[in-house]
């Protein structure tokens, strides 16, 4: 290394320390900013309409976005229930049957190849398969798709998660004589069970505010889709039709040229992301001891 | 591993269990192929009709039919580069002040609400830019850029154009703003993992903090930081809200920075719609996507292998 002089050296360790002081600063602020002004729109555009009305002309006061909200819990619940189980078991076989086994690698790898595509592609995917030869824009086609985006993060989660549990309680449980499923759900899954509540909701807060895959799928609605039959699937919803949520809804009102629109769409924004903070959140204090898994 | 989930005690159940879950994961790789091969099945209209032309011209008139994609992958590119040049440095020094120079409450602090803000949903950054970033665009920093640099030979004509507001550096700048949150907090978990050792020596030899970082850090966690480049990237070219509201959507190529463009994912995401009842236009759209399917696919697969020799090289 070239000599420099100690001061030259001391001012380019201050100037780089100033430079990362500022940028936090700058990135910081710019991050908190845009909080800011979700929060504050957000809040100012909320009112009671906003969570008992249902979507409608830009002329009408009271409309608010009462179908998007039910209809995104109805879209994520289906993704749950679709790609949670089916995420758990797969993330069970890595890491609990085919650790070392070849199959293992290839599905970790094509795990992580489907993370990484884009959502909007999911999306495609889905309508080419779902939405064209069965049930047209419906949201069991949005469902779908978010469980495919939620399928491969939670299925390493759970073999990160379930690597963690030591080897002797797989051991004793089963020199007990406990066959393996047995050992897996009771002991290894009771042993991790923070860990995977913790990798269950995060994907979920994920899936939750992605808006590109439902574009065409589960696409939009300016009603309530209760199956209209009587008797108590009335207050069901009936996923075969196209279902408000509010992601989309959002992205309409944002684009469109009305005032009264754009403020319901920062009034969805806040919500959304009031709830996928808080739901982050939750699961951070579920599991405040591990790290959350980015790759 | 396998001596504990033994094959000596194997009972029907336990067959059954295994099974299904070896079904689940192997869905995750059907599933993969399956996206590959429907996106190619439901552009083959479109591959029969136009051939390679596509990838090259840049026609685009859904009335008369005429359709290129290479507007499209140029301005996934281009926003895609704006936000790794802007991003990337940045992400890596405020990284740094979090390892480095600041107080262990305050990097948790801001260590924790950066990976709050990694779950902000991109369709609140897109919103943000339209309503909020796009109008100081367009009144502030765009004539200033003009002003300041559009007088400098080639260069200036980055900035030529009139200041929309709207357009590619937007676009950019919201990428950016998006994948930064990310990129810190890979930079800061390879930045921690260096031994304190290491560190403490090169201190101990009366190095600055800045030697420490560039010839001790550094080199330890190149191929980690490498790697995260590689992920940030990855989301960005896919970005599909955060891009729709500010870039413009107009199929035009312009070397100014200032003009509208598009990307592949906010073409798809505009133009679905209309495209619904037209065979061939729905088939342009889904060739584009399969293009962007094959460019990410491309980059995730550099990623993990660079990722796998990573993890190869820190077992030996």
């Amino acid at each position: 290394m070239r000599t420099k002089s100690l001061t030259a050296r001391r001012l380019l360790d201050l100037f780089i320390r100033t430079l990362a002081f500022a940028s936090s600063i700058i990135g910081i602020i710019f991050l908190i900013w845009i909080l800011w002004d979700v929060a504050l729109r957000g809040f100012s555009a909320m009112d009671w309409n906003f969570f008992t009305r249902r979507t409608g002309p830009f002329t009408i006061e009271e409309t608010g976005m009462a179908n998007g909200i039910v209809g995104t819990l109805y879209i994520t619940v289906l993704a749950t229930l679709l790609g949670v189980p089916i995420g758990l078991l797969a993330g069970i076989y890595l890491s609990e049957f085919g650790r070392t086994h070849p199959l293992s690698t290839s599905v970790r790898f094509f795990s992580n190849i489907l993370m990484g595509t884009p959502s909007i592609l999911i999306g495609v995917f889905v309508y080419a398969i779902i939405v064209v030869p069965l049930w047209g824009f419906s949201g069991i086609a949005g469902g779908v798709a978010l469980a495919i985006i939620m399928l491969p993060v939670v299925a390493r989660t759970t073999e990160d998660i379930l690597a963690l549990v030591p080897n002797e309680l797989r051991e004793s449980a089963l020199a007990l004589g406990s066959p393996a499923w047995k050992m897996i759900v009771q002991i290894v899954f009771r042993a991790a069970r923070s860990g995977l509540i913790t990798g269950v909701l995060l994907a979920i807060a994920r899936v939750s505010g992605e808006t590109a895959p439902l574009l065409f799928t589960a696409f939009n609605n300016s009603h309530f889709t209760y199956f209209d039959t009587g008797g108590p699937l009335q207050y069901v919803y009936d996923l075969r039709q196209p279902t408000a949520n509010l992601t989309v809804t959002i992205f309409n009102y944002a684009m469109s040229p009305y005032e009264r629109w754009k403020e319901q769409a920062w009034a969805g924004s806040l919500l959304i992301t009031g709830a996928i903070l808080f739901i982050s959140i939750i699961a951070r204090i579920f599991f405040s001891g591990g790290r959350t898994r980015r790759v | 591993m396998e001596k504990s989930t033994g094959k000596a005690r194997t009972n029907i159940p336990d067959l059954i269990f295994r099974g299904i879950t070896i079904i689940c994961a192997v869905g995750i790789v059907v599933i993969m192929l399956a996206i590959g091969i429907e996106l190619f099945r439901n552009s083959l209209p479109s591959i029969r009709e136009f051939g390679w032309r596509f990838l090259i011209d840049k026609s685009w008139n859904p009335v008369t039919g005429e359709f290129g994609a290479a507007s499209s992958i140029y301005g996934t590119l281009v926003s895609t580069l704006i936000a790794m040049i802007i991003a990337v440095p940045m992400g890596l020094i405020i990284a740094l002040f979090l390892t480095e120079l600041s107080h262990p409450i305050v990097a948790r602090i801001v260590g924790s609400a950066i990976e709050l803000l990694a779950a902000i949903p991109s369709i609140i950054y897109g919103m943000w830019g339209l309503f909020i970033l796009v109008p100081i665009m367009q009144s502030k920093v765009e004539p200033w850029l003009q002003n300041t640099f559009g007088d400098i030979p080639l260069f200036g004509v980055l900035f030529h154009g009139p200041p929309m507001g709207i357009g590619m550096l937007t676009a950019g700048i919201i990428l950016a703003l998006m994948i930064l949150p990310f990129i810190t907090a890979v930079t800061r978990d390879v930045l921690d993992m260096v031994p304190p050792v290491l560190k403490e020596a090169g201190h101990g030899f009366g190095a600055t903090m800045w030697e420490v970082t560039r010839l001790v850090s550094m080199p330890y966690g190149i191929r980690g930081i490498v790697g995260a480049m590689f992920l940030g990237l990855g989301r960005a070219i896919g970005e599909t809200m955060a891009v729709t509201f500010v870039i413009g959507n107009s199929h035009t190529i312009s070397p100014s920075l200032f003009e509208s463009g598009n990307s592949i994912a906010s073409a798809i995401a505009l133009e679905f719609g209309e495209a619904i009842n037209d065979p061939i236009f729905k088939a342009v759209l889904i060739e584009l996507g399969l293009i962007l399917f094959v460019i990410t696919f491309i980059f995730q697969i550099l990623a993990q292998l660079w990722i796998a020799r990573l993890k190869k090289h820190e077992r030996s």
